[in-house]
């Protein structure tokens, strides 16, 4: 039995929190968070590896049955998501010790931190709809108080939208739960993934819709997506690669959850939707960017820009195409956090993140510059970058289908990204700072530049590492999509014997 | 803001009866209503009324220890009652029993890792509608 | 029976559309509030209403007896009321906190956070929270 494996993701973030906490007034607080980080990380790797070799696993919280009691799941997309969290959370951690103030530090920012992390692989890995509405608060609730700690005022400003907005897609997700358990009388994922195709009523459509409009807030997708660029360039770098990396992809893959397990009643219906938003995602996000001036709002509009991507795999609902969504969250989460990373260094050693204020940053800090085109390029697509081979599939995944204006707009959008890159490098690396200073990585103390660099260092080698080896990455993603197409497995393996009693009658 | 003396006359008698009734709340939850969380927030009420008559500093200082630092303990015993299930080798949040002075006629005191995850829980939502609510009152 | 209760829904939605438009911060928490009760109404009525019949084993029993009301939508809603209670609690001190800081609550004039316009708005002067709301 390997199922004691499955909380464990869950556990280790926790407790990190509750001993940061007791510490956080003292400098041991921020090592307990690297190390509990480190510790999430390895028991992801553990539980991938398990559902590697022999399947998904499940287990039944408090020996309760399914589908009454709470189920927590992995199959290969859990499993990766899971691990892909660790190690952003590792990353950011380590980054923290620096970034964060000891003020930040005393309000309790570690256990906050850790919090958050348990509130997304909770949402991962849980089986069950209603638990994972308690995941999305836990996590919204500790996103709230990482994005105003500090006080400044326009992160009080940035918070106000946030939160509000953030409610309201909340409390539409929670509707269409109560009224899902009304029509169907089971809240299991994998009960609802039986038991919904049973039901002949158009109200599941509806239903459906709801939680499109819902999770397509917390993904921000277009024409939702307002509060991301209103809020995530106010808290402090380490807080907002936590966000740009693992917040909407939490929306993104609970709408790939319920859009390849339980709502596949009216594909034609619900996925063209799909389709025209994500097109419409990536568009406007990317014209959002261009219009910037901001390295950290620039950025903001790409997430958009890109979450478009992933929900472009997920409308084509081809195997190929689920692939690249895969592939696409994966390659994504490490790029953009580590992006907003590089930021946090430029706006240390430049004095700012406004592009008209900052320059010379090539000059004086060309490894900086090196480990900025890295994720750079990578978002934009260029080979042998992961970025290229995600936009590849999703595009090969279009063509195969005959679908030549997405494709297109999807190659476009590419472009229109490398435009935006490129203002950032022209302004910031390239030309020279306003004030006349040529800002150098040896101006922070080799005790403030390590825990600063090395996460850059690591994310940018796991890039280029994606991007020279797909093979294994394409192979695992596969294996995922294989498993979100034919839900087959996830419900015997959740629901047991009952799932063979059903199938044999 | 000075209190009538009425309340804080009254305050001297309430605290310790609703401190009281949220430990009696706490410890019947198991088969009868009530429970943590209710126990939970007749507790904080008591130290809530404490705090309109007396003031927010003299109901911190009354606390002795932060709300905050309440909850995070709080959080972490409930954790550690369900991780507890893992020693009896089973799975996260079952309950584990110990009947004591258990006879044929009588199940003796039952003692359960779903008490000590109760009393996290009392402790989780006292510390955190306590940190909520003291905040609210300095700022107002 | 239900139908009453969709009906006070229905009401519930419609006040909170009408409150979450106006452009006071406040006025749209309390229509938030609202829509958040709405929504526990709608899951409460959603899992079937069985008035007087509370889902109680009784003394030595060990199951209910037939036709007790629905557990699980009651403790769907009860924890929904919890969480909805500290994000509520959260976002009443954050809008608070908010006023004393930025010394306003429309929205219109939350501009702190966005890119600097080329012609800046004339501002107009500060009002209490109570002024706002009574506007």
């Amino acid at each position: 039995m390997t199922t004691w494996l499955l909380p464990l993701p869950l556990i280790l973030p926790f407790a990190t929190a509750v001993l940061a906490f007791l510490f956080r007034r003292n400098r041991e607080g921020r090592w307990i968070s690297v190390f509990g980080s480190g510790a999430t990380l390895i028991a992801g790797l553990i539980l991938f590896r398990e559902v590697w070799m022999n399947g998904p696993i499940a287990a039944q919280m408090g020996e309760w049955p399914a589908p009454f009691g709470i189920t927590l799941v992995a199959d290969t997309l859990s499993a990766v998501m899971v691990v892909i969290t660790g190690i952003t959370g590792l990353a950011v951690s380590i980054y923290a010790v620096t970034d964060v103030t000891d003020e930040m530090e005393e309000l309790g920012y570690h256990a906050i931190f850790q919090v958050l992390i348990a509130g997304v692989t909770g949402a991962f890995l849980t089986g069950d709809l209603f638990n994972l509405y308690v995941w999305f608060e836990v996590m919204l609730i500790s996103s709230f108080g990482m994005l105003i700690l500090g006080g400044k005022r326009v992160q009080l400003d940035a918070g106000i939208k946030y939160v509000t907005l953030n409610l309201i897609s909340t409390i539409l997700f929670l509707s269409g739960i109560g009224l899902l358990y009304g029509t169907t009388g089971t809240l299991n994922l994998a009960d609802l993934s039986r038991v919904v195709p049973t039901v002949d009523d158009g109200l599941i459509t509806i239903i459906a819709m709801m939680f499109m409009v819902g999770f397509g807030v917390k993904a921000a997708v277009f024409p939702l997506f307002f509060w991301l660029p209103a809020s995530y360039h106010t808290p402090s770098f380490a807080v907002s690669a936590v966000f740009a990396g693992l917040l909407t992809k939490v929306g993104v893959y609970a709408m790939v959850r319920m859009f390849t397990l339980v709502f596949t009643q009216d594909v034609a219906f619900t996925h063209t939707i799909l389709l025209w938003v994500a097109c419409a995602t990536m568009v406007t996000g990317v014209l959002g960017a261009a219009a910037q001036t901001d390295f950290r709002r620039i950025l903001s509009f790409h997430i958009v820009s890109q979450i478009g991507y992933m929900i472009l795999g997920l409308a084509l609902m081809t195997p190929l195409a689920i692939v690249g969504a895969v592939f696409y969250l994966v390659h994504h989460i490490i790029v953009k956090a580590n992006l907003f990373l590089v930021a946090g260094v430029a706006n240390r050693i430049a004095g700012g993140t406004e592009l008209g204020r900052i320059g010379s940053l090539y000059k004086g800090a060309p490894l900086l510059a090196f480990l900025f085109l890295v994720p750079a390029f990578s978002l934009a697509g260029f080979p042998p970058l992961s970025g290229f081979w995600a936009k590849y599939v999703l595009v090969k995944a279009s063509m195969d289908i005959e679908m030549w204006l997405v494709a297109g707009i999807a190659l476009a959008v590419g472009l229109m990204t490398i435009y935006s890159m490129t203002k950032i490098w022209g302004q910031a690396f390239w030309k020279p700072h306003p004030s006349g200073i040529v800002p150098k990585l040896t101006d922070m103390p080799s005790h403030e530049r390590a825990p600063l660099m090395i996460p850059i260092i690591a994310l940018a080698a796991m890039t280029v590492l994606i991007g020279l080896f797909p093979q294994p990455f394409v192979a695992i993603a596969e294996r995922a999509a294989a498993e979100l197409l034919d839900p087959t497995v996830y419900v015997t393996t959740v629901l047991g014997e009952i799932a063979e009693e059903a199938a044999d009658q | 803001m000075r209190s009538s003396l009425i309340v804080q006359a009254a305050t001297r008698l309430l605290v310790g009866l609703l401190l009281l009734f949220s430990i009696w709340m706490l410890l019947r939850g198991h088969n009868e209503p009530g429970g943590g969380f209710i126990g939970g927030l007749v507790g904080s009420t008591g130290f809530i009324l404490y705090a309109i008559a007396h003031g927010c500093r003299a109901a911190r200082e009354a606390l002795r220890i932060e709300p905050q630092t309440i909850a995070v303990l709080g959080l972490g015993i409930a954790l550690a009652a369900g991780a507890f299930a893992y020693l009896a080798g089973e799975q996260l949040f079952t309950g584990q029993w110990l009947f004591l002075g258990r006879t044929e006629e009588n199940y003796g005191v039952p003692l359960s890792n779903i008490l000590v995850f109760d009393i996290g829980v009392y402790l989780v939502v006292m510390g955190s509608v306590l940190t909520l609510v003291l905040a609210l009152e300095e700022e107002v | 029976m239900e139908v009453f209760v969709a009906i006070m829904v229905g009401a519930l939605v419609t006040a909170s559309v009408y409150l979450m438009l106006a452009r006071s911060v406040l006025r749209f928490l309390f229509g938030l509030v609202l829509l958040s009760n709405a929504a526990n109404l709608l899951i409460f009525a959603a899992g079937g209403l069985t008035p007087e019949a509370p889902p109680l084993v009784a003394e030595g029993a060990y199951a209910p007896p037939e036709g007790v009301a629905n557990a699980l939508p009651q403790a769907l809603v009860l924890t929904a009321i919890v969480i909805g209670f500290g994000l509520f609690a959260f976002a009443l001190v954050l809008i608070y906190r908010g006023y004393q800081n930025l010394g306003t609550l429309d929205s219109e004039q939350m501009r702190l956070a966005e890119p600097p316009e080329s012609d800046p708005q004339p501002s107009t002067p500060q009002m209490s929270p109570m002024a706002e709301l009574s506007k």
